[in-house]
């Protein structure tokens, strides 16, 4: 079978590519495009380490062909910071220690990332809901979602104190 | 997977011909939340793969007249973001909602839940409760088939070769008709029903039951429609009496299998449960529903 010619927009560049018609949007990411920060934990859509934004909602990017991507807009985990500058998500792990080994990561901040750009200001409840479908097996979450509200609070203008040592 | 084609039509009839003129075996792609999990495993090896998302009738809810029409590819994310829809049946949108985490919502569909045919799938018991229908295309050209005929067995559908569910009728509520939808899992989210339990009820103006479907997932081969649970309720006001008959119906239904999940004894005593809960909120959402508020 001749391959899938696809042009798509990841990050807010234009991109092309020639994938199988079999591989996932996560193998051409990974593999044809040199985007390797989005993981591959699960393949069956549990593990959410390989979260991507298409379109404005968050998908397992393993459990969508590469093929889906033509006309797409995508955001991988390295779309997230603005140049040199982290995205607040990205600035809280880092402060609050969020992230151990570190895979679990890029889907994480990804699934954030998209809960604070339609909710401003997601209760606790709603931020654990939301992240339900990332699983991280060091962290036992609680710093994961402190980040998150910490994050919310520093992206509506608020001047939270900063985390305790 | 050696040679898969994939391609995506923009019409239905283009997609009907990729589907109907495949040598092997062909599917039909809304979100492949369960698809490409099977294609993985080397459960399901299908040579040609058509990807539905692009025909604009699949995808988006709209109303008509006395009916919404759901696009058979939208994804869960879309669904519950309509208010009309979201107002006038809670159950459905509860149940669709249920399904996996919010990367799955962004992908899963209604009839991708429906014709994965699994006993246990979440948006399917509230459906069938509605009186929702499937619009079908096919080589035939197209036909209308109440939910619960879709699903014949554990991953087997009645539809043919070459058909696909092209959207979903449901009728809008009458006044003072609504529904719920609910099941039990031993987590808080993430998980697979051991059992599930849509019901929907009609009242009239003095809270007396006038019209109801009790449906049951996860119990048996297919949901079940449970019709002696549907008469208990019929002619009452969900007294403590009635709540015990309907329980009682519900789990005399019951063809359970014993798994991981739960055991044939414990998923009996759980529908019953359930009904009784899904009765109730269905209950209060129908008495609190005015006429013309839809």
């Amino acid at each position: 079978m001749a391959k899938q010619h696809v042009s798509t927009i990841i990050n807010g560049e234009p991109v092309e590519y020639l994938c199988e018609a079999q591989q996932t949007l996560l193998d051409v990411l990974r593999d044809e495009l040199n985007l390797t920060g989005s993981k591959e934990g699960c393949s069956s859509g549990d593990c959410g380490a390989c979260t991507v934004i298409v379109d404005g909602n968050i998908v397992c990017s393993c459990l969508m062909l590469g093929a889906e991507a033509e006309g797409r807009k995508i955001t991988t985990i390295e779309g997230i910071a603005e140049g040199d500058k982290l995205h607040p998500v990205q600035q809280k792990f880092l402060e609050h220690a969020a992230l151990q080994c570190g895979f679990c990561t890029p889907g994480f901040i990804v699934a954030a990332k998209a809960l604070l750009d339609e909710n401003k200001n997601p209760t606790e409840e709603e931020t654990r809901y939301w992240l339900a479908g990332n699983l991280c097996r060091c962290t036992g979450y609680d710093k994961i979602v402190r980040a998150v509200l910490d994050a919310a609070a520093v992206m509506r203008g608020e001047n939270p104190p900063s985390p305790a040592a | 997977m050696p040679n898969l084609n994939f391609s995506a039509p923009t019409t239905v009839d283009e997609a009907v011909r990729a589907l109907a003129g495949a040598q092997g075996l062909a599917k039909p792609l809304s979100g492949g939340t369960d698809l490409l999990v099977q294609m993985r495993s080397g459960r399901v090896r299908p040579e040609v793969i058509v990807d539905l998302k692009r025909i604009p009738e699949l995808i988006g809810i709209r109303e008509e007249g006395d009916r919404f029409v759901i696009g058979a590819s939208t994804p869960g994310a879309m669904v519950y973001e309509n208010a009309a829809l979201t107002k006038a049946w809670p159950g459905i949108v509860e149940g669709l909602d249920l399904i996996g985490s919010a990367q799955i919502q962004g992908r899963a569909s209604l009839a991708g839940n429906l014709c994965n045919a699994s006993p246990a799938a979440d948006s399917v018991p509230a459906m069938i409760a509605a009186r929702a229908t499937a619009v079908i295309a096919g080589p035939g050209g197209r036909r209308e088939a109440p939910i619960e005929a879709i699903v014949t067995g554990p991953g087997q559908t009645s539809l043919g070769k070459g058909e696909f569910v092209v959207a979903f009728h449901i009728p809008k509520p009458k006044p003072h008709q609504s529904d719920a939808y609910l099941r039990f899992i031993p987590r808080t989210e993430m998980d697979i029903a051991v059992v599930g339990c849509g019901v929907n009820v009609t009242l009239d103006e003095s809270g007396v039951c006038t019209d109801a479907r009790v449906v049951l997932g996860a119990v048996a081969p297919t949901q079940v429609i449970v019709e002696e649970a549907a008469q208990e309720l019929k002619g009452h006001r969900l007294d403590e009496e009635t709540l015990s008959r309907l329980d009682a119906a519900a789990q005399r239904a019951c063809k359970p299998i014993t798994d991981k999940r739960g055991t044939i004894e414990y998923r009996t005593k759980v529908a019953g449960v359930l009904a009784r809960r899904a009765a109730a909120i269905a209950f209060e959402r129908a008495a609190g529903r005015v006429a013309g508020v839809h």
